[in-house]
């Protein structure tokens, strides 16, 4: 039985669609990355699969007793409410010393457990945020740019850990990036997710279809390319849109992140 | 010892402040301020309805009030921002609750002693119920608290751990609901808001986990409580006012206190700046 099945999930936020048909089956010890334009659903699909979203139709089968640890985009913390590290990391459940000791030091940051959380960086929280995630051993780790915030040695980092997590806990990685040269190197397999499953399977062979290249830009050497998201292809009716130049891809920059 | 009214007046004080310490925590990290507010001011038409109706005035709180914390939390996210509906809420029910009152005829009731309490009535019966009001709250909270907890960090970190936002928004309000009940009696209608707020409010600057917050403002609560009973009772002021008076001092120095720790510890690097292996 594999860890997470959804099978023709739609699901609609205010009435309107923002995801349908999606198929999708997350095996132990898989990392899987999702890629798309933003607006394409993949926060969606992640509060989807914790349950924080209803699915309009289709089903999602989780395994039985599944443990999750969700590394939310962003969380802000109300100044109002005292919280050290050590407490955050804490919640919902204690964990010994010693482990949660180990989970700072893994996390490469150590000694931070007294300080108080609102006074972290970024980066910093951004590290505890999966401290406390990889602290309830997780059969299944979802990540929403979770690297947000980090610098190119955190961001390594940070997929280094997420790779000997993996071979030590045995569980599998449900991860949301932009950051996609690093994330094919990471992955095991992309899905490639703009409102529907456009095309998923090796990082090599998502780069090289011809669904990937509509939606990045045609170009995929070029990572400035990679941000760009075409909106000439329809997924209703093939007569609605006249296909934009598709020299477009690569020529403003300054579109670009 | 019971016999005596302010010993009576005291315990039911510090149950109170009790009971409020923990919820006025979430009020305040939630900042649900408002909602205090609204289901403390449903409270009047609670006591209007037990009139007419002639129930216990207890009874009649308590429903109004859980009505309103129900009816709030189902409509929350329905269109409408929080304050907008929880503003029209209260007043409204504060209004038809005093239109309410109006029509008792007959009755003379003393209005002011549900608007500002009247804690030196408290009897026996009364205290029986805040007793029993304050150990159901507090137990409540302590059963649910890491759940609460969690929730009130994020609700998508709650759902991730298995824990539903929505259920313990419900427990918390519906906590309110009894509290409210329950201070009716001690500082009134239009107080009970500030024995939930201030106290938690005046905590904040000398915690460093969200525990000892809430017993922090237990016990800013409680010197509230049974000192303002005391300066009530020598100054021959109103009771519930003096008691929010304390309270109020009590944060006015917290703060003050607060700031300058924050100076020092900016004119001197602390030892937290640095981390400690």
């Amino acid at each position: 039985m594999p860890l997470l099945s959804l099978d023709d999930l739609h699901v609609a936020l205010g009435g309107r669609t923002v995801l349908e048909s999606i198929d999708l089956r997350l095996d132990r010890g898989e990392i899987v990355t999702l890629v798309g334009p933003n607006g394409s659903g993949k926060s969606t699909l992640l509060r989807t699969i914790i349950g924080a979203v209803q699915p309009a139709r289709g089903r999602l089968v989780r395994q039985p007793g599944l443990t999750i640890g969700y590394v939310p985009q962003r969380l802000a913390i109300d100044a109002t409410l005292p919280m050290t590290v050590t407490r955050f990391l804490n919640l919902p459940r204690r964990h010994p010393k010693q482990a949660l000791r180990q989970a700072l030091e893994q996390a490469g940051v150590p000694g931070l457990s007294r300080q108080q959380v609102t006074d972290l960086s970024g980066g910093q929280f951004q590290r505890i945020l999966l401290a406390r995630a990889l602290l309830e051993q997780p059969d299944l780790l979802l990540l929403d740019e979770a690297t947000q915030g980090l610098d190119h040695r955190g961001t390594a980092d940070f997929y280094r850990q997420i790779e000997s997590v993996r071979r030590e806990l045995g569980c599998a990685v449900l991860m949301v990036s932009h950051e996609l040269h690093m994330v094919m190197r990471a992955s095991d397999r992309v899905v490639c997710l703009n409102r529907h499953v456009c095309c998923q399977g090796t990082p090599e062979r998502v780069v090289s279809s011809p669904a990937y290249r509509e939606l990045f830009g045609a170009d995929t050497a070029d990572t400035l390319a990679l941000y760009r998201h075409h909106h000439d292809h329809s997924h209703h009716d093939a007569t609605a849109n006249t296909p934009a130049p598709s020299a477009a891809g690569a020529s403003h920059p300054e579109a670009t992140p | 010892m019971l016999d005596d009214f302010m010993v009576r007046a005291t315990l039911a004080g510090l149950g109170v402040a009790l009971a409020a310490a923990p919820l006025g925590c979430f009020v305040v990290w939630r900042r649900m301020a408002y909602f205090g507010d609204a289901t403390a001011h449903a409270a009047i038409l609670g006591v209007a309805l037990s009139l007419l109706l002639s129930t216990s005035i207890f009874a009649g709180v308590l429903v109004v009030s859980l009505l309103m914390a129900t009816l709030v939390s189902l409509l929350s996210g329905r269109g409408y921002a929080m304050d907008t509906l929880l503003g029209v809420m209260a007043h409204s029910a504060l209004a038809f609750g005093l239109v309410a009152v109006s029509f008792l005829s007959g009755v003379r009731i003393d209005l002011m002693a549900y608007l500002f309490g009247d804690i030196l009535a408290v009897g026996k019966d009364d205290l029986a119920i805040i007793g029993a009001g304050a150990l159901l709250v507090v137990s409540l909270a302590g059963w649910r608290w890491s759940a609460l907890l969690t929730a009130t960090l994020d609700g998508d970190l709650a759902r991730a751990s298995g824990i539903d936002p929505k259920r313990e928004q419900l427990v918390l309000t519906l906590s309110l609901a009894v509290v409210v009940a329950v201070a009716l009696k001690v500082v009134g209608a239009l107080l009970i808001a500030a024995l939930l707020i201030i106290p938690a409010a005046a905590a904040r600057p000398f915690c460093r986990t969200p525990e000892a917050m809430a017993w922090l403002a237990a016990g800013f609560g409680a010197a509230s409580t049974s000192g303002g009973l005391q300066a009530a009772f020598w100054l021959d002021t109103p009771t519930g006012p003096t008691i929010v008076c304390l309270a109020a001092i009590l944060f006015a120095l917290s703060s003050l206190a607060g700031q300058l720790r924050r100076r020092r510890s900016r004119a001197e690097p602390s030892a937290e700046a640095t981390p400690r292996a």
